[in-house]
């Protein structure tokens, strides 16, 4: 007790030094704190339809505790996934984002490595002209693709309009810019010599970029493949112009034109496609999101 | 293998001229080294004989064959990049028969070459490892093995060693100079480091400013330059240089380098300079290695002088000293035991036998044998 008495007693340190590990420990609380206060502010709506979706429509109106199930019941799920209706806007949207992946894929990828490495007249300004494209918003190209497509219509007779089928030519105009924009970054990362030692080691321009560069390329190559995929899918105002009928229509819009009748919402359906709908997307995250941030992250670092 | 030959080469980019018509010769089994300051056209030859550089003007040809509009691939040449340039995604043993694979050579021949260069580089237990997994050194053997089993006419080094640090250099130097006594293809070697071209080349060829200043084996260039620039980049410490002038005294020959100062230059180094004006301003060059301490019995054309010393740096085996003359810095190499003290005179001694003697305005060593 006595040594207690004279710290006290004693001269007191006006001054306070920071220690290194303390402010590292105040950082850390900080950064829980507000990663918890984000992830909850994401995760609630997710949560809120999962919930939702496992209610019976009379239980969703009746006026109870609208964060906890009652009676929980698979029924929307059944329904949805025995519909016809349903399936076919889940193939609709499968079946055009693998196709607008594999488009987008061989046109930005060789774009690209051209933009980047073919030093041409002009190469710098049409690499700008590409980004420059991606930055025109889709609300306000849809009039005059719906006109092209129906002139198309008119002079050839190919009925493009109301075909999910044309959504195949219109996705490409967003997902080929914003992907070769993240594959030249990538190919411009990667060293000068390398596709010089190629060269010299007798390998064409095509077998550099097949067998050097999309390699090396790879988690860029990803990123952007993840990328053409959830536009693709997630896409609304487009296949909301240009289709129409019930067979032609993909998921994000089929469900909105067929789950709600006039002003009454089928919300325990409406939950459960939109969260069916996620899950394509949220499983290839989750399998490839290391790739898609070391892609996005590119020439950032030297690696 | 073959010789590679360049004529009157030029290389413009748009208004600047980088390699400004040279000509040279390399013969077969040759280990030719460029070598200049950062700018000079060396990587910029060296690129246009790889073919990744257009020729602009002049002719290249490689084992007789004019190359100018040959691709890469075409020339048989294989390259070691500064930066190794390996490709990240391959084993070693894939990386060494990319080119061997292109072109289509059997599997079983493939293997046998892999396997002799990785046994001649002495990393045959690296074969299955990535680049990543590999140090510098390491790495910069692979290089040479993926450019040695190709069995190329000419190798092109593009400053291979500069990204090692310098023990691992000399280690390298060493190890380059092997292979090539061992397989003998014909090499040219781009550096700026004046030792690595020293050290490898059969002949060394210094560039300045787009253009060839000297050729020659690096014992010829050391003793015996032929300008300024060679003289001052091949050596260090580098050669000293100072404003001097010729002046006849009776039947002997004077270099005079200031009012109080000169020296008798011995005889068979003023038969050389019979033709040289006397009176005319000069420069005097002399190795740093040929300003020595006084020692008693000087032989003949060593001529002894006092200078204040401004630096010392002992080195070890010697001491190199920094003193003033005429505003000229000189430096001297001295015996470590020779008691050089910062500030204080010292009697040191010039060898007037190894001295040149340089005009001032072209640079042009003058009376060269």
């Amino acid at each position: 007790m006595s040594t207690l008495t004279i710290d006290k007693s004693g001269p007191r340190r006006k001054v306070k030094y920071g220690s290194m590990s303390r402010d590292r420990v105040w950082a850390l609380r900080w950064s829980y704190f507000f990663l918890t206060l984000f992830a909850i502010f994401s995760l609630l709506p997710p949560i809120y339809m999962l919930i939702t979706s496992l209610k019976s429509s009379a239980e969703i109106s009746a006026a109870t505790n609208p964060w906890w199930v009652y009676h929980p019941t698979l029924s929307n799920y059944i329904e949805l996934l025995t519909s016809n209706q349903f399936l076919r806007f889940f193939w609709n949207s499968a079946i055009i984002s693998v196709v607008v992946v594999a488009i987008t894929m061989l046109i930005s990828v060789p774009a690209a490595f051209a933009l980047a490495r073919m030093k041409f007249w002009g190469s710098a300004t049409l690499a700008t002209g590409v980004f420059l494209t991606y930055l025109i918003p889709d609300s306000l190209l849809f009039i005059p693709l719906f006109k092209m497509f129906a002139l198309v219509g008119d002079w050839t007779g190919i009925q493009l309009i109301n075909r999910w089928y044309v959504l195949l030519f219109i996705y490409p105009t967003l997902t080929v810019p914003f992907a070769t924009w993240i594959m030249i970054g990538y190919f411009a990362s990667i060293p000068k010599e390398l596709d010089e030692a190629a060269i010299i080691d007798g390998a064409s321009w095509f077998q550099t970029l097949t067998r050097v560069f999309i390699p090396v390329a790879l988690p860029g190559l990803i990123a952007a493949t993840i990328f053409a995929f959830t536009v693709s899918w997630a896409q609304f105002l487009y296949p909301l112009v240009f289709t129409t009928s019930t067979d032609q229509l993909v998921m994000p819009v089929g469900i909105i034109t067929t789950l709600i009748k006039g002003d009454v919402f089928n919300w325990g359906q409406i939950m459960t496609g939109a969260l069916l709908g996620a899950a394509p997307p949220l499983i290839i995250y989750a399998f490839l999101m290391d790739y898609y941030i070391a892609g996005l992250t590119a020439g950032a670092t030297k690696g | 293998m073959a010789e590679v030959n360049l004529r009157k080469v030029v290389k413009r980019y748009d208004d600047v001229e980088a390699v400004r018509g040279i000509d040279l010769d390399i013969a077969d089994h040759e280990f030719i080294v460029l070598v200049g300051p950062s700018g000079c056209g060396k990587s910029t030859t060296l690129r246009m004989i790889a073919g990744l550089e257009d020729i602009t003007d002049g002719d290249i040809s490689i084992g007789g064959d004019v190359v100018n509009d040959v691709p890469p691939k075409d020339r048989d040449i294989a390259m070691v990049f500064q930066n190794y340039a390996l490709y990240p995604h391959m084993t070693v043993a894939e990386n060494m028969s990319f080119g061997l694979r292109l072109k289509h050579y059997p599997k079983a021949e493939i293997k046998s070459r892999v396997t002799e260069a990785a046994r001649l580089l002495d990393i045959t237990d690296l074969i299955d490892r990535k680049p990543k997994q590999l140090s510098g050194g390491q790495r910069q053997r692979v290089a040479m093995g993926r450019a040695i089993v190709r069995n190329p006419k000419v190798f092109l080094f593009d400053e291979p060693l500069s990204n090692l640090d310098a023990k691992l250099r000399v280690q390298m130097r060493i190890e380059i100079k092997k292979v090539h006594q061992k397989v003998r293809t014909t090499t040219v070697y781009v550096t700026h480091d004046q030792v690595e071209a020293m050290t490898l080349a059969d002949r060394v060829v210094v560039m300045n400013k787009g253009r060839i200043e000297q050729i020659g084996a690096p014992n010829e260039l050391y003793h015996n330059p032929a300008t300024r620039f060679v003289a001052g980049f091949i050596g260090s410490p580098a050669m000293n240089f100072l404003p001097c002038r010729l002046e006849e005294a009776g039947d002997k020959l004077n270099v005079r380098l200031t009012d109080r100062l000169a020296f008798p230059v011995p005889p068979l180094r003023a038969a050389r300079y019979k033709n040289i004006p006397r009176n005319e301003p000069l420069v005097m060059g002399i190795r740093p290695e040929h300003i020595t301490e006084a020692r008693p019995h000087a032989e003949p054309g060593v001529e002894p002088f006092d200078a204040v010393l401004d630096v010392t740096e002992p080195m070890g085996m010697e001491t190199l000293v920094y003193f003033t003359l005429e505003g000229a810095q000189l430096c001297g190499r001295v015996n470590p035991n020779a008691a050089a003290r910062v500030g204080a005179a010292m009697r040191l001694a010039v060898d007037l036998n190894n001295v040149h003697l340089l005009n001032e305005t072209s640079g042009v060593v003058l009376g060269r044998p």
